[in-house]
Protein backbone atom coordinates (compact mmCIF):
# COMPACT_ATOMS: atom_id res chain seq x y z
CA UNK A 1 0.00 0.00 0.00
CA UNK A 2 1.27 3.47 -0.75
CA UNK A 3 2.28 5.42 2.41
CA UNK A 4 1.17 9.05 2.79
CA UNK A 5 4.64 9.84 1.99
CA UNK A 6 5.16 8.35 -0.91
CA UNK A 7 2.19 10.48 -2.57
CA UNK A 8 2.71 13.16 -5.14
CA UNK A 9 1.58 16.89 -4.37
CA UNK A 10 -1.74 16.90 -6.39
CA UNK A 11 -2.26 13.55 -4.99
CA UNK A 12 -2.05 14.77 -1.50
CA UNK A 13 -3.88 18.33 -2.38
CA UNK A 14 -6.44 16.59 -3.42
CA UNK A 15 -7.03 14.37 -0.53
CA UNK A 16 -6.56 17.38 1.72
CA UNK A 17 -9.24 18.99 0.00
CA UNK A 18 -11.46 16.62 0.31
CA UNK A 19 -10.72 16.46 3.76
CA UNK A 20 -9.97 12.57 3.80
CA UNK A 21 -6.90 13.59 5.34
CA UNK A 22 -5.42 16.07 7.47
CA UNK A 23 -2.47 18.19 6.54
CA UNK A 24 -1.41 17.41 10.79
CA UNK A 25 -1.46 13.37 9.62
CA UNK A 26 0.78 14.18 6.15
CA UNK A 27 3.23 16.15 8.60
CA UNK A 28 3.23 13.44 11.02
CA UNK A 29 3.92 10.52 8.18
CA UNK A 30 7.05 12.86 7.19
CA UNK A 31 8.76 13.34 10.68
CA UNK A 32 8.22 9.86 11.26
CA UNK A 33 9.65 9.54 8.22
CA UNK A 34 12.59 11.86 8.68
CA UNK A 35 13.20 9.57 11.98
CA UNK A 36 13.34 6.67 10.42
CA UNK A 37 15.41 7.61 7.45
CA UNK A 38 17.75 10.59 8.64
CA UNK A 39 20.26 9.13 10.46
CA UNK A 40 21.00 7.28 7.08
CA UNK A 41 20.76 9.76 4.89
CA UNK A 42 21.40 13.05 6.61
CA UNK A 43 19.71 15.37 4.15
CA UNK A 44 18.52 17.94 6.75
CA UNK A 45 20.89 20.45 8.67
CA UNK A 46 17.49 21.47 10.91
CA UNK A 47 14.51 19.48 11.37
CA UNK A 48 11.67 22.06 11.99
CA UNK A 49 9.29 19.83 13.51
CA UNK A 50 7.35 22.14 16.03
CA UNK A 51 7.33 24.93 13.44
CA UNK A 52 6.07 21.95 10.79
CA UNK A 53 3.35 20.79 13.29
CA UNK A 54 1.90 24.47 13.71
CA UNK A 55 1.78 24.94 10.21
CA UNK A 56 -0.10 22.02 9.44
CA UNK A 57 -2.60 23.18 11.83
CA UNK A 58 -2.99 26.57 10.54
CA UNK A 59 -3.29 24.81 6.97
CA UNK A 60 -5.58 22.42 8.40
CA UNK A 61 -8.05 25.44 9.42
CA UNK A 62 -7.69 27.39 6.36
CA UNK A 63 -8.53 23.98 4.25
CA UNK A 64 -11.77 23.21 6.76
CA UNK A 65 -12.97 27.12 5.77
CA UNK A 66 -11.56 26.19 2.07
CA UNK A 67 -10.34 29.69 2.07
CA UNK A 68 -7.35 30.94 0.15
CA UNK A 69 -6.25 27.64 -0.76
CA UNK A 70 -3.17 27.14 -2.98
CA UNK A 71 -2.49 23.84 -4.47
CA UNK A 72 0.69 24.05 -1.44
CA UNK A 73 -1.89 24.49 1.17
CA UNK A 74 -0.78 21.77 4.03
CA UNK A 75 1.94 20.22 1.93
CA UNK A 76 5.40 18.92 3.74
CA UNK A 77 8.27 20.70 1.76
CA UNK A 78 12.36 21.46 2.58
CA UNK A 79 13.79 24.21 2.18
CA UNK A 80 18.11 24.69 0.82
CA UNK A 81 19.91 25.89 3.34
CA UNK A 82 20.51 29.04 1.40
CA UNK A 83 17.12 30.40 1.21
CA UNK A 84 16.68 32.78 3.97
CA UNK A 85 14.27 32.04 6.29
CA UNK A 86 13.42 34.52 9.15
CA UNK A 87 14.79 33.93 12.85
CA UNK A 88 15.46 30.53 11.68
CA UNK A 89 19.47 29.15 11.10
CA UNK A 90 20.45 30.12 7.43
CA UNK A 91 24.26 28.57 7.32
CA UNK A 92 24.95 28.08 3.66
CA UNK A 93 26.44 24.55 4.81
CA UNK A 94 28.81 26.79 6.12
CA UNK A 95 30.88 27.52 9.49
CA UNK A 96 31.03 31.09 8.93
CA UNK A 97 26.90 30.43 9.39
CA UNK A 98 26.27 28.47 11.35
CA UNK A 99 24.41 30.53 13.66
CA UNK A 100 22.87 33.04 11.13
CA UNK A 101 19.59 33.83 11.80
CA UNK A 102 18.24 35.93 9.12
CA UNK A 103 16.20 38.90 10.11
CA UNK A 104 13.86 38.51 6.96
CA UNK A 105 12.31 35.92 4.39
CA UNK A 106 13.64 35.42 1.01
CA UNK A 107 10.91 36.31 -0.91
CA UNK A 108 10.42 32.69 -2.50
CA UNK A 109 10.04 32.51 1.34
CA UNK A 110 6.83 34.99 1.99
CA UNK A 111 5.59 33.47 -1.06
CA UNK A 112 5.65 29.83 -0.08
CA UNK A 113 4.27 30.76 3.73
CA UNK A 114 1.90 32.86 1.86
CA UNK A 115 0.48 29.89 0.15
CA UNK A 116 0.35 27.62 3.62
CA UNK A 117 3.32 25.05 2.80
CA UNK A 118 4.47 23.05 5.99
CA UNK A 119 8.28 23.24 6.31
CA UNK A 120 9.75 20.49 7.79
CA UNK A 121 13.37 21.51 7.60
CA UNK A 122 16.68 22.88 5.80
CA UNK A 123 18.17 21.12 3.61
CA UNK A 124 22.38 20.17 3.62
CA UNK A 125 24.31 21.77 0.87
CA UNK A 126 27.71 22.10 -0.74
CA UNK A 127 29.51 25.11 1.31
CA UNK A 128 27.72 28.13 -0.78
CA UNK A 129 26.28 26.29 -2.95
CA UNK A 130 29.89 25.30 -4.43
CA UNK A 131 30.56 22.01 -5.17
CA UNK A 132 28.76 18.66 -7.02
CA UNK A 133 28.43 16.29 -4.20
CA UNK A 134 27.56 18.13 -0.98
CA UNK A 135 31.06 16.73 0.57
CA UNK A 136 32.13 20.33 0.56
CA UNK A 137 28.92 21.03 3.16
CA UNK A 138 31.27 22.14 6.45
CA UNK A 139 28.93 20.02 8.41
CA UNK A 140 28.51 16.63 6.88
CA UNK A 141 27.85 14.58 3.85
CA UNK A 142 24.46 13.83 2.48
CA UNK A 143 24.11 10.33 1.48
CA UNK A 144 22.63 9.07 -1.67
CA UNK A 145 18.97 7.17 -1.03
CA UNK A 146 19.40 4.86 -3.65
CA UNK A 147 22.97 4.18 -2.45
CA UNK A 148 23.93 5.19 0.64
CA UNK A 149 27.70 4.92 0.07
CA UNK A 150 26.98 7.37 -3.06
CA UNK A 151 26.60 10.98 -3.23
CA UNK A 152 23.23 12.99 -3.78
CA UNK A 153 25.00 14.83 -6.18
CA UNK A 154 25.25 18.81 -5.64
CA UNK A 155 24.95 21.15 -4.79
CA UNK A 156 21.53 21.25 -3.68
CA UNK A 157 21.86 17.66 -2.61
CA UNK A 158 20.18 17.63 0.34
CA UNK A 159 16.85 18.91 -1.45
CA UNK A 160 16.90 15.83 -3.72
CA UNK A 161 18.03 13.71 -1.47
CA UNK A 162 15.01 14.43 1.34
CA UNK A 163 12.70 14.43 -1.45
CA UNK A 164 13.96 10.74 -2.85
CA UNK A 165 13.97 9.11 0.53
CA UNK A 166 9.98 10.69 1.32
CA UNK A 167 11.34 13.08 3.94
CA UNK A 168 9.17 16.00 2.04
CA UNK A 169 7.06 15.90 -0.89
CA UNK A 170 8.83 18.48 -2.55
CA UNK A 171 11.82 20.96 -2.27
CA UNK A 172 13.39 23.91 -3.70
CA UNK A 173 17.18 24.38 -3.94
CA UNK A 174 19.39 26.85 -6.18
CA UNK A 175 21.08 26.14 -9.45
CA UNK A 176 23.77 28.24 -10.53
CA UNK A 177 25.60 25.33 -12.64
CA UNK A 178 23.63 22.25 -12.43
CA UNK A 179 23.00 22.07 -8.46
CA UNK A 180 19.52 21.52 -8.90
CA UNK A 181 19.40 19.50 -12.12
CA UNK A 182 22.38 17.18 -11.45
CA UNK A 183 21.75 16.26 -7.94
CA UNK A 184 18.23 15.76 -9.32
CA UNK A 185 19.62 13.18 -12.31
CA UNK A 186 21.81 11.65 -9.15
CA UNK A 187 18.63 10.96 -6.85
CA UNK A 188 15.74 10.05 -9.52
CA UNK A 189 13.90 13.13 -8.87
CA UNK A 190 12.76 16.08 -10.99
CA UNK A 191 14.62 19.11 -10.87
CA UNK A 192 14.01 22.31 -12.59
CA UNK A 193 16.18 25.31 -12.88
CA UNK A 194 13.74 28.36 -13.96
CA UNK A 195 14.99 31.32 -16.24
CA UNK A 196 17.62 33.62 -15.02
CA UNK A 197 14.72 36.22 -13.90
CA UNK A 198 11.65 34.19 -13.27
CA UNK A 199 12.37 33.46 -9.48
CA UNK A 200 13.17 36.17 -6.93
CA UNK A 201 16.82 35.75 -5.84
CA UNK A 202 15.85 38.44 -2.83
CA UNK A 203 16.84 36.61 0.05
CA UNK A 204 18.56 33.77 -1.83
CA UNK A 205 22.83 33.85 -0.05
CA UNK A 206 24.54 35.15 -3.44
CA UNK A 207 26.98 32.61 -4.99
CA UNK A 208 27.13 34.40 -8.31
CA UNK A 209 24.57 36.97 -9.12
CA UNK A 210 24.15 36.77 -13.15
CA UNK A 211 23.61 32.77 -12.40
CA UNK A 212 21.81 32.05 -9.57
CA UNK A 213 18.22 30.84 -9.86
CA UNK A 214 15.74 29.18 -7.20
CA UNK A 215 13.82 26.18 -8.43
CA UNK A 216 11.94 23.28 -7.26
CA UNK A 217 12.90 19.02 -7.12
CA UNK A 218 9.80 17.41 -7.30
CA UNK A 219 8.50 13.26 -7.87
CA UNK A 220 7.09 14.33 -11.32
CA UNK A 221 6.53 16.99 -13.49
CA UNK A 222 3.05 17.92 -12.50
CA UNK A 223 4.28 18.86 -8.75
CA UNK A 224 7.55 20.67 -10.54
CA UNK A 225 4.92 22.90 -12.33
CA UNK A 226 2.52 23.12 -8.92
CA UNK A 227 5.94 24.16 -7.09
CA UNK A 228 6.87 26.85 -9.65
CA UNK A 229 4.00 28.68 -9.94
CA UNK A 230 3.42 29.16 -6.09
CA UNK A 231 7.31 30.75 -6.51
CA UNK A 232 7.50 32.71 -10.02
CA UNK A 233 6.96 35.96 -10.74
CA UNK A 234 8.56 39.92 -10.79
CA UNK A 235 9.79 41.00 -7.48
CA UNK A 236 10.45 44.62 -6.47
CA UNK A 237 13.10 43.85 -4.36
CA UNK A 238 15.37 41.97 -7.61
CA UNK A 239 15.93 44.40 -9.95
CA UNK A 240 17.23 41.10 -12.25
CA UNK A 241 13.82 40.03 -11.69
CA UNK A 242 11.90 39.53 -14.52
CA UNK A 243 8.01 41.42 -15.52
CA UNK A 244 7.51 39.03 -18.12
CA UNK A 245 4.06 37.48 -17.60
CA UNK A 246 3.70 33.72 -15.87
CA UNK A 247 2.65 31.08 -17.94
CA UNK A 248 0.09 28.85 -16.33
CA UNK A 249 1.88 26.12 -15.84
CA UNK A 250 -0.50 22.88 -15.33
CA UNK A 251 -2.33 24.33 -18.61
CA UNK A 252 -0.62 22.47 -21.16
CA UNK A 253 -0.11 19.16 -19.45
CA UNK A 254 -1.75 17.53 -21.80
CA UNK A 255 0.24 14.09 -22.97
CA UNK A 256 0.39 15.47 -25.77
CA UNK A 257 3.88 15.97 -27.79
CA UNK A 258 3.09 15.38 -31.36
CA UNK A 259 4.61 18.02 -33.81
CA UNK A 260 6.85 19.12 -31.52
CA UNK A 261 10.50 19.62 -32.42
CA UNK A 262 13.47 17.88 -30.33
CA UNK A 263 17.04 19.15 -31.08
CA UNK A 264 19.37 16.65 -29.36
CA UNK A 265 22.87 19.21 -29.10
CA UNK A 266 25.88 16.81 -31.21
CA UNK A 267 27.99 17.94 -28.92
CA UNK A 268 26.61 16.56 -25.80
CA UNK A 269 27.95 13.19 -26.73
CA UNK A 270 30.90 13.68 -24.93
CA UNK A 271 33.93 11.38 -24.20
CA UNK A 272 33.75 10.85 -20.77
CA UNK A 273 30.10 10.00 -20.54
CA UNK A 274 29.10 6.40 -19.48
CA UNK A 275 28.03 4.59 -21.93
CA UNK A 276 25.20 3.37 -19.48
CA UNK A 277 24.13 6.81 -19.78
CA UNK A 278 24.52 7.78 -23.18
CA UNK A 279 22.24 4.65 -24.05
CA UNK A 280 19.24 5.49 -21.43
CA UNK A 281 19.16 9.39 -23.10
CA UNK A 282 19.24 7.64 -26.38
CA UNK A 283 16.45 5.57 -25.50
CA UNK A 284 14.58 8.44 -23.52
CA UNK A 285 14.92 10.54 -27.24
CA UNK A 286 13.41 7.63 -29.17
CA UNK A 287 10.42 7.61 -27.05
CA UNK A 288 9.80 10.80 -27.61
CA UNK A 289 10.25 10.31 -31.03
CA UNK A 290 7.48 7.43 -30.83
CA UNK A 291 5.33 9.51 -28.99
CA UNK A 292 4.75 11.94 -32.38
CA UNK A 293 7.61 14.60 -31.64
CA UNK A 294 10.37 15.46 -34.42
CA UNK A 295 13.94 14.51 -33.47
CA UNK A 296 16.42 15.73 -35.04
CA UNK A 297 20.53 16.55 -34.27
CA UNK A 298 21.31 20.02 -33.53
CA UNK A 299 25.12 21.86 -33.55
CA UNK A 300 25.66 24.28 -30.40
CA UNK A 301 29.08 24.63 -31.31
CA UNK A 302 30.70 26.21 -28.10
CA UNK A 303 29.72 23.76 -25.73
CA UNK A 304 33.59 23.12 -25.55
CA UNK A 305 34.15 26.20 -23.67
CA UNK A 306 31.24 26.49 -21.22
CA UNK A 307 32.89 24.84 -18.15
CA UNK A 308 36.01 26.82 -18.65
CA UNK A 309 33.78 30.22 -19.11
CA UNK A 310 31.54 29.21 -16.35
CA UNK A 311 34.74 28.72 -14.05
CA UNK A 312 35.82 32.39 -14.65
CA UNK A 313 32.49 34.20 -14.48
CA UNK A 314 31.35 32.42 -11.65
CA UNK A 315 34.03 32.28 -9.19
CA UNK A 316 34.80 36.07 -10.13
CA UNK A 317 31.38 36.92 -8.95
CA UNK A 318 31.59 34.82 -6.39
CA UNK A 319 34.83 36.26 -4.77
CA UNK A 320 33.30 39.73 -4.87
CA UNK A 321 30.18 38.44 -3.33
CA UNK A 322 31.53 36.80 -0.32
CA UNK A 323 33.86 39.65 -0.09
CA UNK A 324 31.00 40.56 2.53
CA UNK A 325 32.01 37.97 5.19
CA UNK A 326 34.64 39.85 7.17
CA UNK A 327 33.51 39.43 10.59
CA UNK A 328 32.40 42.95 11.31
CA UNK A 329 28.61 42.34 10.58
CA UNK A 330 27.38 38.60 11.05
CA UNK A 331 28.48 35.12 10.89
CA UNK A 332 31.65 33.74 12.54
CA UNK A 333 34.38 36.37 13.58
CA UNK A 334 37.50 35.74 14.63
CA UNK A 335 38.01 37.62 17.65
CA UNK A 336 41.96 37.07 19.19
CA UNK A 337 43.71 39.93 17.96
CA UNK A 338 43.47 43.81 18.15
CA UNK A 339 44.67 43.93 14.31
CA UNK A 340 41.70 44.90 11.62
CA UNK A 341 43.35 42.94 8.83
CA UNK A 342 44.84 39.57 10.72
CA UNK A 343 41.03 39.01 11.96
CA UNK A 344 39.47 39.99 9.03
CA UNK A 345 41.96 37.48 7.15
CA UNK A 346 41.40 34.85 9.96
CA UNK A 347 37.63 34.97 9.98
CA UNK A 348 38.07 34.25 6.35
CA UNK A 349 40.55 31.43 6.86
CA UNK A 350 38.98 30.05 9.68
CA UNK A 351 34.98 30.22 8.25
CA UNK A 352 35.37 29.29 4.83
CA UNK A 353 36.01 25.58 3.69
CA UNK A 354 38.50 24.49 1.40
CA UNK A 355 36.08 24.76 -2.10
CA UNK A 356 35.14 28.31 -1.18
CA UNK A 357 38.75 29.11 -0.81
CA UNK A 358 39.98 27.45 -4.17
CA UNK A 359 37.07 29.34 -6.16
CA UNK A 360 38.01 32.99 -3.75
CA UNK A 361 41.29 32.64 -4.92
CA UNK A 362 40.08 31.30 -8.93
CA UNK A 363 37.81 34.38 -8.97
CA UNK A 364 40.23 37.16 -7.40
CA UNK A 365 43.32 36.00 -10.09
CA UNK A 366 40.58 36.07 -13.02
CA UNK A 367 39.68 39.60 -12.08
CA UNK A 368 43.12 40.51 -10.84
CA UNK A 369 45.10 43.79 -12.63
CA UNK A 370 47.14 41.77 -15.72
CA UNK A 371 44.71 38.78 -16.04
CA UNK A 372 41.21 40.95 -16.06
CA UNK A 373 41.40 40.48 -20.06
CA UNK A 374 42.86 37.33 -20.89
CA UNK A 375 39.93 35.53 -18.39
CA UNK A 376 37.25 37.56 -17.49
CA UNK A 377 36.63 39.71 -20.23
CA UNK A 378 37.25 36.74 -22.36
CA UNK A 379 34.97 34.27 -20.55
CA UNK A 380 32.15 37.15 -21.00
CA UNK A 381 32.49 37.14 -24.83
CA UNK A 382 32.52 33.35 -25.28
CA UNK A 383 29.44 33.68 -22.67
CA UNK A 384 27.96 35.22 -25.74
CA UNK A 385 29.09 32.78 -28.26
CA UNK A 386 27.18 30.40 -26.00
CA UNK A 387 24.06 31.96 -25.66
CA UNK A 388 23.80 32.42 -29.05
CA UNK A 389 24.44 29.12 -30.16
CA UNK A 390 20.80 28.51 -28.09
CA UNK A 391 19.48 31.78 -29.35
CA UNK A 392 19.85 29.89 -33.15
CA UNK A 393 18.71 26.20 -31.64
CA UNK A 394 15.75 28.17 -30.37
CA UNK A 395 14.59 29.21 -34.15
CA UNK A 396 14.28 25.73 -34.96
CA UNK A 397 13.32 23.80 -31.96
CA UNK A 398 11.21 23.66 -29.04
CA UNK A 399 13.29 21.64 -26.51
CA UNK A 400 16.55 20.63 -26.10
CA UNK A 401 17.25 16.53 -24.98
CA UNK A 402 20.65 15.64 -23.62
CA UNK A 403 21.94 13.47 -20.61
CA UNK A 404 21.68 15.93 -17.19
CA UNK A 405 25.04 14.44 -16.17
CA UNK A 406 28.32 12.65 -17.86
CA UNK A 407 27.92 9.82 -14.72
CA UNK A 408 25.26 7.93 -12.51
CA UNK A 409 26.19 8.87 -8.78
CA UNK A 410 29.50 8.06 -7.46
CA UNK A 411 31.24 7.02 -4.23
CA UNK A 412 31.53 9.64 -1.41
CA UNK A 413 35.17 10.01 -1.54
CA UNK A 414 35.84 9.20 -5.27
CA UNK A 415 36.30 12.09 -7.00
CA UNK A 416 39.25 14.36 -4.80
CA UNK A 417 40.26 16.13 -8.30
CA UNK A 418 38.60 20.10 -7.94
CA UNK A 419 38.55 19.96 -12.06
CA UNK A 420 37.20 16.65 -12.33
CA UNK A 421 34.47 17.50 -10.52
CA UNK A 422 33.48 20.27 -12.04
CA UNK A 423 33.02 18.45 -15.08
CA UNK A 424 30.11 17.31 -13.26
CA UNK A 425 28.33 20.04 -14.47
CA UNK A 426 29.59 19.83 -18.37
CA UNK A 427 25.48 19.46 -19.37
CA UNK A 428 24.31 22.01 -16.98
CA UNK A 429 26.54 25.03 -16.88
CA UNK A 430 25.60 26.00 -20.56
CA UNK A 431 21.59 26.79 -19.49
CA UNK A 432 22.95 28.83 -16.89
CA UNK A 433 25.40 30.79 -19.25
CA UNK A 434 22.41 31.39 -21.32
CA UNK A 435 20.12 32.32 -18.58
CA UNK A 436 17.56 29.95 -20.19
CA UNK A 437 15.47 27.12 -18.45
CA UNK A 438 16.02 23.23 -17.91
CA UNK A 439 14.67 20.72 -16.54
CA UNK A 440 16.35 16.96 -15.18
CA UNK A 441 13.58 14.20 -15.07
CA UNK A 442 14.33 10.15 -14.37
CA UNK A 443 15.17 8.69 -17.38
CA UNK A 444 16.47 5.07 -16.46
CA UNK A 445 18.81 3.12 -13.86
CA UNK A 446 21.86 1.29 -14.59
CA UNK A 447 22.93 -1.53 -11.85
CA UNK A 448 20.17 0.17 -9.88
CA UNK A 449 21.63 3.68 -10.13
CA UNK A 450 19.10 6.65 -11.41
CA UNK A 451 20.51 8.40 -14.83
CA UNK A 452 19.01 11.74 -15.27
CA UNK A 453 17.36 13.22 -18.70
CA UNK A 454 17.98 16.63 -19.26
CA UNK A 455 15.10 18.66 -21.56
CA UNK A 456 16.60 22.64 -21.91
CA UNK A 457 13.90 24.99 -23.26
CA UNK A 458 13.68 28.69 -24.28
CA UNK A 459 13.88 31.54 -22.25
CA UNK A 460 10.75 31.86 -20.28
CA UNK A 461 9.53 28.36 -21.87
CA UNK A 462 9.27 26.43 -18.52
CA UNK A 463 5.61 25.44 -19.79
CA UNK A 464 6.81 24.06 -22.43
CA UNK A 465 9.90 21.66 -21.13
CA UNK A 466 7.32 20.66 -18.28
CA UNK A 467 4.99 19.86 -20.69
CA UNK A 468 7.63 16.90 -22.60
CA UNK A 469 8.73 16.23 -19.05
CA UNK A 470 4.80 15.00 -18.18
CA UNK A 471 4.08 13.84 -21.70
CA UNK A 472 7.32 11.31 -20.94
CA UNK A 473 6.31 10.42 -17.39
CA UNK A 474 2.58 9.30 -18.93
CA UNK A 475 4.78 6.40 -20.64
CA UNK A 476 7.64 5.63 -18.30
CA UNK A 477 7.67 4.54 -14.59
CA UNK A 478 11.37 5.59 -13.82
CA UNK A 479 10.08 8.19 -11.53
CA UNK A 480 7.95 6.42 -9.38
CA UNK A 481 10.02 4.14 -8.14
CA UNK A 482 11.26 4.34 -4.77
CA UNK A 483 15.02 3.55 -3.22
CA UNK A 484 15.15 0.86 -0.64
CA UNK A 485 15.92 2.45 2.88
CA UNK B 1 51.10 27.22 -14.16
CA UNK B 2 51.00 29.75 -11.31
CA UNK B 3 53.57 30.42 -9.00
CA UNK B 4 53.98 30.92 -4.83
CA UNK B 5 54.07 34.46 -5.09
CA UNK B 6 51.73 34.82 -6.88
CA UNK B 7 49.07 32.62 -4.66
CA UNK B 8 50.38 34.39 -1.79
CA UNK B 9 49.56 38.03 -3.41
CA UNK B 10 45.85 36.70 -4.85
CA UNK B 11 45.35 35.28 -0.91
CA UNK B 12 46.52 39.40 -0.17
CA UNK B 13 44.00 40.85 -2.79
CA UNK B 14 41.05 38.49 -1.13
CA UNK B 15 42.25 39.45 2.32
CA UNK B 16 41.93 35.20 2.90
CA UNK B 17 44.27 33.91 5.32
CA UNK B 18 46.15 30.75 4.18
CA UNK B 19 48.23 28.54 6.03
CA UNK B 20 51.45 27.02 4.43
CA UNK B 21 49.94 23.45 3.32
CA UNK B 22 47.11 25.64 1.73
CA UNK B 23 49.72 27.64 0.04
CA UNK B 24 50.85 24.51 -1.57
CA UNK B 25 47.99 22.72 -2.54
CA UNK B 26 46.04 25.65 -4.00
CA UNK B 27 49.35 26.66 -6.12
CA UNK B 28 49.04 23.00 -7.75
CA UNK B 29 45.22 23.37 -8.14
CA UNK B 30 44.99 26.52 -9.56
CA UNK B 31 47.49 25.69 -11.90
CA UNK B 32 45.74 22.18 -13.00
CA UNK B 33 42.28 24.39 -13.37
CA UNK B 34 44.17 27.39 -15.01
CA UNK B 35 45.74 25.04 -18.14
CA UNK B 36 42.15 23.73 -17.92
CA UNK B 37 40.38 26.98 -18.58
CA UNK B 38 43.43 27.70 -21.20
CA UNK B 39 40.76 25.97 -23.97
CA UNK B 40 39.40 29.74 -23.49
CA UNK B 41 42.46 31.65 -25.69
CA UNK B 42 40.97 28.94 -28.75
CA UNK B 43 37.55 30.56 -29.21
CA UNK B 44 37.36 33.57 -31.87
CA UNK B 45 35.83 36.33 -30.04
CA UNK B 46 37.04 39.15 -32.50
CA UNK B 47 33.88 41.42 -32.52
CA UNK B 48 31.89 39.93 -30.09
CA UNK B 49 30.56 41.78 -26.90
CA UNK B 50 30.77 40.42 -23.71
CA UNK B 51 27.51 39.32 -21.46
CA UNK B 52 27.80 39.84 -18.25
CA UNK B 53 24.38 38.99 -17.51
CA UNK B 54 21.65 36.97 -19.02
CA UNK B 55 18.74 38.77 -17.54
CA UNK B 56 17.56 40.64 -20.67
CA UNK B 57 16.71 43.83 -18.97
CA UNK B 58 18.53 47.39 -19.04
CA UNK B 59 17.91 50.26 -16.54
CA UNK B 60 14.99 48.81 -14.49
CA UNK B 61 13.83 51.83 -12.45
CA UNK B 62 11.43 52.17 -9.91
CA UNK B 63 10.07 54.58 -7.90
CA UNK B 64 11.64 55.95 -4.51
CA UNK B 65 9.50 55.20 -1.96
CA UNK B 66 10.14 55.24 1.42
CA UNK B 67 9.22 52.15 3.59
CA UNK B 68 9.61 50.92 7.01
CA UNK B 69 13.17 49.95 7.30
CA UNK B 70 14.41 47.36 10.32
CA UNK B 71 15.22 48.91 14.01
CA UNK B 72 18.69 48.39 14.72
CA UNK B 73 18.30 45.98 17.01
CA UNK B 74 16.89 43.46 14.56
CA UNK B 75 19.75 44.24 12.13
CA UNK B 76 22.57 43.83 14.65
CA UNK B 77 21.35 40.32 16.44
CA UNK B 78 23.65 38.95 14.47
CA UNK B 79 26.98 40.82 14.81
CA UNK B 80 29.68 39.20 16.67
CA UNK B 81 30.21 42.62 18.77
CA UNK B 82 28.40 45.63 19.16
CA UNK B 83 27.90 49.02 21.66
CA UNK B 84 25.18 51.33 21.37
CA UNK B 85 23.39 50.10 18.37
CA UNK B 86 27.08 50.05 16.01
CA UNK B 87 29.18 47.42 15.15
CA UNK B 88 32.47 47.13 17.27
CA UNK B 89 35.40 46.91 15.05
CA UNK B 90 39.29 46.80 16.13
CA UNK B 91 41.02 49.74 15.55
CA UNK B 92 41.18 51.10 11.36
CA UNK B 93 44.01 54.18 11.89
CA UNK B 94 47.36 52.86 13.13
CA UNK B 95 49.68 54.69 15.72
CA UNK B 96 46.78 56.58 17.43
Amino acid sequence: MTELYQLTIHEAGKLLRQRKISSVELTQAHLDRIRAVEDKVKALTLITDDLALQQAREADKRLARNENLSPLTGIPIAIKDVICTKDITTTCGSRMLENFKPPFDATVMQKLNAAGIVMVGKTNMDEFAMGSSTEHSAFFPTHNPWDLERTPGGSSGGSAAAVAAGMAMGAYGSDTGGSIRQPGALCNVVGLKPTYGRVSRFGLVAFASSLDQIGPFARDARDAALLLQVIAGHDPCDATSSPHPVADYTANLNGSIKGLRIGVPEEYWVEGTQPEVVAAVQADIEKLHEMGAIVEPVSLPHTKYGVAAYYIVAPAEASANLARYDGVKYGYSYRDTNDMWEAMEKTRQYGFGAEVKRRIMLGTYALSAGYYDAYYKRAEKVRTLIRQDFERAFERFDVLASPASPTVAFKLGEISDPYQMYLQDVFTIPANLAGICGISIPGGFSNGLPIGFQLLGNAFAEDMILRVADAFQRVTDYHTRWPQL
Amino acid sequence: MIDRETVIHVAKLARLGLSEEDINIFQGQLSVILQNIAILQEADVSGVSPTAHASRLTNIMRTDTPRPSYPPEVLLANAPDQEDNYLKVNAVLEGE
